[in-house]
């Protein structure tokens, strides 16, 4: 286990690497999903609350 | 084929139920399998030992940034076109998604170059014009949303990816015209790729699992887009119909 | 139904695209061309030997690392080796740390001024690897069996 994180030496350059594009790829799809879903609810209001809201 | 049809948003929205099941779950599958292979089931490289494991995903991250940008240009061409409004809005959903992953190929291969190569950066053909594919996204972005009108933003910046598009043939050929610091290419060789099987498994994985990653996230993304615009027509609507019933 | 109208309007509009396209991919392919000589990142040892490149100048030089021409002067932290194209090799000094990527037979960059000895200080020294990955066991049975050698891509 100590020696797979060690990754012969460049566990500098090694982990980096891969958290980088795991964090990256991780907030494209959840800010992407949060923004649509913030979006259908401000439409849904929108739409049904027509004329009420000043 | 009638294209239109997919412009309207209850229409996109069906082709993008349909089709969220197939994207996300394929995203889901290569890439634990590609995470897996990479980082345990793999070997390390005779001349580069474990810092090969940076390839996995640094040159998925290469490819996908020329491949969203190839988009970007085909979505810049039928929005100038045949001024196509689903065309507008899926280069302004994707251009970020397209500038995360040069993003990522560029600091991977920093991280990689640094122990390798002894530096962490230089002015080679191949690292500069990915730099400037890098900028080429931002400014995309940026004059996409400098205009007031949505369409005119498009139009622009429709403009600009189909000049900047000139750029995905000079990254791809530059190590070969010109002599870099990075080496040429391993997979699209024509005699055999010069990458084991063993390591092949991973970087394809990696590189399925980020297309499909990248079609699950645009399709997410431009149905967020067609609401952004049909929320602003309604609020105009609104506005103006308001107004019309307090001058009334 | 389309109005005509409306198609003419979308083929003008494509012929604009597409000629836009060619005139600047035209201007691209030129300007490349022109570029050409001031793109490369090193000199290969040949272009030296050719007296194609100015002298007493920073620059970079290419090649591999002759296979036996490593050597350490001890007592400090000077390394000699011999920068080679297969065809002419240039004497480089170094004082430094060397990439991990440094190995005989391995392509090589120096950054440095080449003296009128002939030669090469270099100030950096970045390794250039090729194309090939594999695990030690394939490049070990690969050798046995003669069917590949290290270093044996030739440098552009």
């Amino acid at each position: 286990m100590a020696a797979f994180l060690d990754m012969g030496g460049y566990a500098a350059f090694v982990w980096p690497a891969w958290i980088l594009s795991a964090v990256v790829v991780a907030s494209i799809a959840m800010t992407s999903v949060r923004r649509l879903k913030s979006l259908e609810r401000e439409l849904a209001e929108v739409e049904n609350g027509r004329g009420e809201r000043p | 084929m009638n294209w239109h049809r997919y412009a309207s948003p209850a229409n996109f929205k069906r082709l993008s139920d349909r089709l969220m099941p197939w994207t996300a779950g394929g995203a889901a599958v290569f890439l634990a399998i590609g995470v897996w292979t990479g980082l345990f089931a793999s070997p390390a490289d005779y001349q580069q030992g474990e810092t090969v494991r940076i390839m996995y995903v640094h040159v998925p991250a290469a490819w996908m940034s020329m491949f969203v940008y190839a988009n970007l240009a085909v979505a810049g061409a039928a929005a100038l076109v045949w001024r196509h409004p689903l065309a507008e809005v899926a280069g302004r959903a994707i251009a970020p998604v397209g500038a995360a992953f040069t993003f990522l190929c560029l600091v991977t291969g920093s991280l990689w170059g640094k122990p390798m190569w002894g530096t962490w950066w230089v002015w080679d053909a191949r690292l500069t014009s990915v730099l400037i594919l890098f900028f080429v996204y931002l400014a995309y972005m940026a004059l996409n949303s400098a205009f007031d009108e949505p369409e005119r933003g498009a139009r622009a910046s429709a403009v600009l990816a189909l000049v900047g598009a000139i750029n995905l043939p000079i990254i791809k050929f530059s190590v070969d015209w010109w002599n870099t610091l990075h080496q040429p290419a391993s997979i699209t060789r024509l005699d055999a790729p010069a990458v084991d099987p063993s390591m092949l498994v991973p970087l394809f994985a990696m590189a399925v699992g980020f297309t499909f990653f990248f079609l699950a996230v645009a399709l997410v993304r431009i149905r967020a887009e067609l609401l952004e615009r049909r929320l602003e027509a309604l609020r105009h609507a609104r506005v103006a119909g308001s107004t019309i019933v307090e001058r009334a | 139904m389309k109005l005509p109208r409306a198609r003419t309007a979308k083929r003008r509009r494509l012929m604009i695209l597409l000629l836009a396209g060619l005139g600047l991919g035209t201007a691209a392919a030129l300007t490349l061309t022109a570029f050409d000589d001031h793109l490369v990142f090193f000199h290969t040892p040949s272009d030296i030997a050719a007296h194609k490149v100015p002298v007493d100048r920073q620059m970079r030089i290419g090649g591999l690392v002759e296979e036996g021409s490593v050597e350490r002067v001890s007592g400090s932290a000077t390394i000699r080796f011999r920068v080679t194209d297969l065809e002419h090799a240039i004497p480089v000094t170094y004082e430094g740390v060397l990439p991990d990527l440094f190995r005989e037979g391995q392509g090589v960059v120096a950054n440095g001024k080449l003296g009128a000895d002939g030669t090469f200080r270099a100030n950096e020294v970045l390794a250039k690897h090729d194309e090939n990955y594999m695990p030690a066991e394939v490049a070990e049975a690969l050798k046995r069996a003669g069917r590949w050698q290290e270093g044996a891509a030739k440098p552009k």
